[in-house]
């Protein structure tokens, strides 16, 4: 039964060290200000699971807080490497990040066959590639029916899903629209969900046949405005592309990065504050 | 000479040719999004561009700097889910093109696009596999654009991402693979097809003003030309204003900064 709660009461109450973590939304409704609260909340020892990690889970690692990544396409889209997440893994900074890594068609089924409460996704899938071969959970299947050998990978069960909607109604149904990605099936593999939307409405007066998870199946709902940018939600607000384009010089370095975790995350309070030093004069020079 | 344009033009145009209309285009971000965009707005006005994000049938104004950018979901015919994009409509066998790039590429077009050095300790670790290894071997066919280096086409890769011919020859077929592969690999000096039997890549055809000894230079194992090795057409006028307007379209998106204040 969702709950409405603040963004800091929710991370609180529902994501705790060493929880497997999703946090899901395909270039559309990423959310950041949920990833930014887990970083104020200095929480560690998390397992990640997204498709493509994006600045997210960057931040995330380079902030501390995971010691495992499971993923299926780690740069920054258009601009080019992630640059916390290959220190991570080149060399071991901030600490060690264990990576399982897979292709988006297998991920997508996974989170599918973790919905649908089966252990494992079936797909045609990494003939001929060597990801099974770094990849122990890469595995195949005999159909019974037909001889045929597919590929069987293990379902995604996250501890905690994170999503960002556009809308949710006071009762807590949440709506979302747009490109879609893996939202749904994250938050229906869960154990727990958390959902931040632009805004708390009245009705939803959502057409039949639209994406909308009822309020039984999210456990926490928090209003956040602009709580997916700099990524975008429809209707809402534009990708901020000169972010993305910036956060290549903010993380390339160790000391910048640190810095702009320190004086951007650490040192507000919470998402508005943060929001309200984008606008800052200063700040926002430097994305200039 | 006519018309100047660059060798990244030359590319681009070529690789949009190869582009039939009508064809159902499942488009990676970058390289190939520019090529089959292109092809769209010229020669293939009924090419369907389908981007693993969910839209289908999108047909985007500028170039989206990502893969999932709002401006696909609003010019598509229909905006399915990502599990509904790889479930149904590639693995549904609907898929007429990939549309790839690659990070490095052998002489039997598998593709490595996750690390350079070894796996466990990687002296570069690219993005990783996306959706290219399932796209590589289930759409009927796959085009290939990519820069021509030493570096990016090399005698063996440090990793196999997304299978080409695997070792040539017919161990393609026998592994399983429903698609055909890929047919062409377009780079900024020339075209190179799979011998039909080796399956190796050949150069077919050269770009203007590119001579065997820069693409000699340039490939990583001792590349052969085909016996009916053509020159690549140049780029017509209509196609450089097309690709320039919307590279133009494209930069000024690009820079913007969503509503922030």
């Amino acid at each position: 039964m969702a709950e409405w709660m603040t963004l800091a009461e929710a991370m609180a109450a529902h994501v705790h060290d060493g929880d497997t973590l999703a946090m899901e939304g395909f270039t559309h409704l990423i959310p950041f200000a949920a990833g930014h609260e887990i970083m104020r909340q200095r929480l560690r020892d998390l397992s990640l699971i997204r498709m493509t990690p994006d600045l997210i889970y960057d931040q995330l690692i380079g902030a501390g807080c995971a010691s495992k990544l499971t993923f299926s396409w780690g740069g920054n889209p258009g601009v080019g490497s992630l640059h916390r997440f290959r220190d991570a893994v080149e060399n071991d900074w901030p600490s060690p990040l264990a990576i399982e890594e897979r292709s988006h068609s297998d991920l997508a089924n996974a989170y599918v066959a973790g919905a649908a409460n089966l252990p494992f996704a079936v797909l045609r899938g990494y003939t001929g590639s060597d990801y099974p071969r770094v990849n122990s959970q890469i595995r195949s299947i005999t159909c019974p029916f037909t001889g045929e050998v597919l590929a069987a990978t293990p379902a995604v069960r996250p501890d905690v899903a994170v999503i960002h909607a556009q809308k949710a109604d006071w009762k807590g149904n949440v709506f979302l629209w747009g490109i879609l990605g893996v939202q749904k099936e994250a938050v229906l593999s869960a154990k727990r969900a958390i959902v931040t939307v632009e805004e708390r409405v009245e009705s939803l007066n959502a057409p039949p046949n639209a994406c909308i998870l009822p309020h039984w199946v999210v456990t926490a709902v928090c209003e956040v405005p602009r709580g997916a940018t700099p990524s975008y939600a429809h209707g809402y607000y534009e990708r901020d592309n000169v972010f993305y384009r910036e956060w290549d010089r903010i993380s390339r370095e160790r000391e910048r990065f640190s810095a702009w975790l320190s004086q951007h995350i650490l040192k507000t309070r919470d998402f508005e504050e943060y929001l309200a030093l984008q606008r800052d004069p200063l700040v926002k020079a430097i994305y200039q | 000479m006519s018309e100047a344009y660059t060798s990244d033009e030359m590319m681009t145009v070529t690789a949009a040719r190869m582009l039939r209309n009508g064809a159902v285009c499942f488009v990676g971000i970058g390289l190939p999004s520019t090529a089959a965009n292109l092809a769209r707005l010229t020669h293939a006005p009924d090419a369907v561009l389908v981007y693993e994000s969910g839209p289908i049938g999108a047909k985007p104004t500028a170039l989206p700097l990502s893969i999932g950018d709002g401006n696909l979901a609003e010019t598509a015919d229909t905006v399915v889910s990502t599990p509904e994009i790889f479930r149904y409509w590639l693995q549904g066998g609907r898929i007429d093109v990939g549309f790839l790039g690659a990070a490095q590429l052998d002489k039997f077009a598998n593709i490595n696009t996750t690390v350079v050095g070894p796996y466990k300790r990687p002296k570069v670790r690219l993005p990783g596999a996306g959706g290219a290894p399932e796209i590589s071997s289930l759409a009927k066919e796959v085009l290939i654009i990519v820069q021509q280096s030493k570096r990016t086409f090399v005698e063996k890769l440090d990793f196999v991402t997304s299978v080409g011919f695997l070792t040539g020859g017919n161990a393609r077929e026998a592994a399983g693979l429903s698609g055909n592969g890929p047919v062409a690999v377009i780079t900024d000096l020339c075209i190179l097809r799979p011998d039909p039997d080796s399956r190796e890549l050949k150069v077919t055809s050269i770009h203007p003003d590119v001579n065997r000894g820069t693409i000699l230079a340039n490939t990583g194992w001792s590349v052969v030309f085909a016996e009916s090795c053509e020159k690549t057409p140049i780029p017509t006028r209509p196609e450089l204003d097309t690709l320039r307007d919307l590279k133009a379209r494209t930069a000024a998106v690009h820079s913007t900064q969503g509503d922030r204040e």
